[in-house]
């Protein structure tokens, strides 16, 4: 342990200023992903070793265009840095400016400059600007400003011991204003400062802007702060748009001398022609829907070779401990509980990496804007907002990044219809399920040549959940009423390369998230599933052999013991509880070990496949077949034909495309709407379609 | 005579920013660096004619038709 407490740097900037590169150059994989206190917003911190001694945390901040927020995730920038008392007050701020968009960029860092925070300016995408012809004198810069000037090139890595150099430095934090906010409201500001015991007067200045939105403060304090407001005329609006003014007039003088301006800087040409391609009437949406279609087609294709092996090399596994370890109730755990679990998490990374890798790559490149931008009217339509597209994509990963990036929509009631749509866009949970089932009902033929009628079942799944959404989505813009504004004004950024560095770190931070948090639920409902599996009331498990030898005398040893196992299960705890409900499911074409796995499902669909292992392999590990070969073996009974059949399987399918059917989307439902109506409705609603769709589906294909 | 804004331009067409007519939006605007003063130029539209796609202070900025009425320009 170190005597020093660790430094604590907070990373700031415009979006598309290359913060994120510059946070995974000075992190790597060492980061970690969590929640800022009392709000969802994602807060990524990681450490950095400064030099061989020195250690420092990381956070980073949501790219903002000022300290005044546009949005819910913005809010958080005032909430650390206007309050010196908050856990995560930084010892120094990183401004990272985009050169290239000097004057726009250098607004945020005035404002954090009158918060008297050490702070550090990284002038980034210098390469940029040598290609537009500008040139910027940092060292000018640097004596202007009187704060450390370091210029870098976050995507190369280029800059960054120079960078880390002034990380180290202990800054007096002692200037003069940039913004006099004193000479606009100096009765209202000394009051505060009076009462807040506050030294800036920007800090008092702020906290008279934003004390309504503010959540470090007490609802005492808002209310003093809105008296003192009121007492001397403090007008919010117009003095937010003086500053803004005087600051752009202050960047004029002391950019004066350092930076030599072009006449004006138009977008780069290849920015010009991409969009010119991308936006177009009728290709640019071509476009979105090809990439779309190259997305599953690559899920499908690539993913599967892996998760082949995965899944192989879990029952060869499984098999092979069975055989070494001495038989018991813990062999028996492990074997048939624990280690198919554990499969049933790891089987996700592949398809869960790929996913994240295409939607990281659309996000760098600066096209998922230009889908925004194509999409906004469309979405109007429905009731949503153009910013919709990019939660709605996400979906296809997970709802709940998804829901906790509708943060970025100011707008209530498009805000609220998207989170309570996007639930309806196949995750990547229901992906393991469409693939099992689309395998066993599909054939793998190809179409076309080179596609496959697999990938284009799946691609079916994914339309089906767009429409549901999409139509529920236009029957609340009914329902709800509002007379809150939308807004749409939004940057569309140049198109870059994608750095590959940080798509790689977005696949490993994602599939790491996933196995440790889903993982957690999917082994511990395993456990349980083995257990109740295992066991049952009364004697009837212990006397299942006995029973069975007497109701089929005469069966050879090998199948009077599948007899056996097939009566233990019916008659253990899951058996029962599936029989309970088996009423219910008939009607979409399922039996009791189906009503299993929607029990133990109606947490986390993810464990969909997990209990189809579990249930499946009880007291057949023995030999080596795969989940998917012993469910198509499984024979209906009544039929005698597989237990799988195309309507069944469909049911399923559809069943799980529309089912909620997930405990942490529900959670965060509710945090982010704050309260329980919109989740349960969701719940519910969800529930009645899904039920009904499975029903309509089994009636008309059995 | 009416004022001009941004949705008169022509596609490739450049304006002066001479004031807003809506109070709220003017804040966010100003501070995206859209300012009084400024040339700003239609670059071009999406498919069904909304939103549009502006350059100003150097970077390109997509607004809806009726943001964009509400930047007046000389």
């Amino acid at each position: 342990m170190g005597d020093k407490a660790v430094r604590r740097i907070a990373l700031i900037g415009n979006p598309n200023s290359g913060k994120s590169s510059l946070f995974n150059h000075l992190t790597g994989l060492n980061q970690k992903i969590g929640n800022f206190p009392g709000v969802t917003v994602d807060k990524k911190k990681g450490y950095c070793m400064l030099d061989a001694s020195t250690k420092a945390e990381i956070i980073d901040l949501p790219g903002t265009y000022s300290i005044y927020p546009n949005s819910t995730d913005e809010k958080i920038v005032f909430d650390i840095l206007g309050d010196k008392n908050s856990a995560l007050y930084p010892d120094l701020v990183v401004v990272v400016v985009d050169a290239s968009n000097f004057k726009r960029n250098l607004l945020l860092f005035t404002q954090i400059h009158d918060l008297n925070i050490p702070t550090v300016l990284a002038l980034n995408m210098m390469d940029l600007v040598k290609k537009t012809g500008l040139n910027i004198d940092h060292k000018k810069l640097e004596e202007q400003l009187c704060i450390p000037v370091v210029p870098i090139e976050a995507r190369k890595g280029k800059g960054l011991d120079a960078l880390k150099k002034a990380l180290k430095g202990q800054y007096k934090t002692e200037r003069k204003p940039i913004f006099n906010a004193h000479s606009h409201a100096s009765e209202a500001i000394e009051s505060v400062k009076k009462i807040f015991s506050l030294t800036e007067d920007y800090r008092a200045y702020q906290l008279l802007q934003q004390h309504r939105i503010s959540q470090g403060l007490q609802e005492n304090e808002k209310n003093l702060l809105s008296d003192i407001a009121e007492k001397h005329a403090f007008k919010k609006d117009e003095l937010r748009r003086t500053e803004t003014l005087e600051r752009y007039a202050s960047i004029n003088d002391f950019i004066q001398g350092v930076v030599k301006e072009s006449s004006a800087i138009l977008p780069k040409r290849w920015t010009q022609k991409l969009d010119k391609l991308f936006t177009h009437k009728i290709l640019g949406y071509l476009i979105f829907m090809s990439i779309l279609f190259l997305i599953f087609q690559s899920i499908f294709a690539w993913a599967e070779v892996p998760m082949d092996l995965i899944d192989l090399g879990f029952s060869t596994f499984s098999a092979w401990l069975g055989h070494v370890l001495p038989d018991g109730v813990l062999t028996d755990l492990l074997t048939e509980g624990i280690v198919p679990g554990l499969g049933g998490i790891i089987i996700f990374i592949p398809q869960i990496a790929i996913l994240f890798a295409f939607i990281s790559i659309l996000e760098e490149s600066g096209y998922m804007s230009r889908v925004v931008f194509l999409m906004d009217k469309i979405m109007r339509k429905f009731g949503l907002n153009g910013r919709s597209v990019v939660p709605l994509i996400s979906s296809v990963a997970c709802a709940i990044p998804a829901i906790m990036a509708t943060r970025t929509i100011d707008n209530w009631k498009e805000r609220l219809i998207t989170i309570f749509v996007a639930p309806f866009i196949s995750c990547s949970a229901r992906l393991p399920i469409y693939t099992i089932i689309i395998a066993l009902i599909i054939p793998d033929e190809p179409v076309l040549g080179i596609l496959n009628l697999q990938g284009f079942a799946l691609m079916g799944m994914y339309l089906l959940g767009f429409s549901a959404a999409f139509i529920s989505a236009a029957v609340m813009k009914v329902i709800l009423k509002t007379k809150e504004r939308s807004f749409l004004v939004m940057e569309l950024p140049t198109y870059k390369m994608p750095r590959w560095g940080n798509v790689g770190i977005t696949m490993y931070e994602k599939s790491k998230t996933f196995v440790l948090e889903a993982g957690k639920i999917i082994l511990a409902i395993a456990i349980i599933l083995w257990v109740l599996a295992s066991y049952g009331p009364g004697d009837r498990m212990k006397n299942a052999h006995e029973v069975m030898a007497n109701q089929f005398p005469g069966l050879d040893a090998v199948e009077l013991e599948s007899k056996v196992e097939a009566y233990r299960l019916e008659n253990s705890y899951a058996g029962i509880f599936g029989k309970a409900i088996e009423p219910v499911i008939t009607p979409l074409g399922y039996d009791w070990k189906i009503g299993i796995a929607l029990i133990t499902s109606f947490a986390a669909r993810e464990v969909f496949v997990g209990t189809m292992a579990t249930i499946y392999s009880i007291g057949g590990v023995d030999d080596e077949s795969t989940i998917k070969q012993r469910m198509g073996a499984e024979i209906n009974p009544d039929t005698g034909l597989p237990r799988y059949d195309f309507a069944t399987g469909f049911s399923l399918l559809v069943f799980y495309a529309f089912a909620m059917q997930c405990m942490s989307t529900l959670a965060i439902v509710y945090r982010e709407t704050k309260g329980w109506k919109w989740p349960l409705l969701q719940l519910g609603y969800m529930s009645m379609v899904a039920y009904l769709s499975a029903l309509l589906v089994y009636q008309l294909f059995s | 005579m009416k004022t001009k804004s941004v949705v008169d331009l022509k596609a490739g067409e450049s304006g002066i920013i001479s004031g807003f007519l809506d109070d709220t939006l003017s804040l966010k605007l100003l501070e995206m660096g859209c300012l009084p003063g400024q040339s700003i130029k239609f670059n071009f539209a999406a498919p069904f004619g909304d939103p549009i796609c502006v350059s100003v202070a150097g970077y390109n900025l997509s607004l809806r038709l009726d943001e964009a009425v509400t930047i007046s320009i000389q």
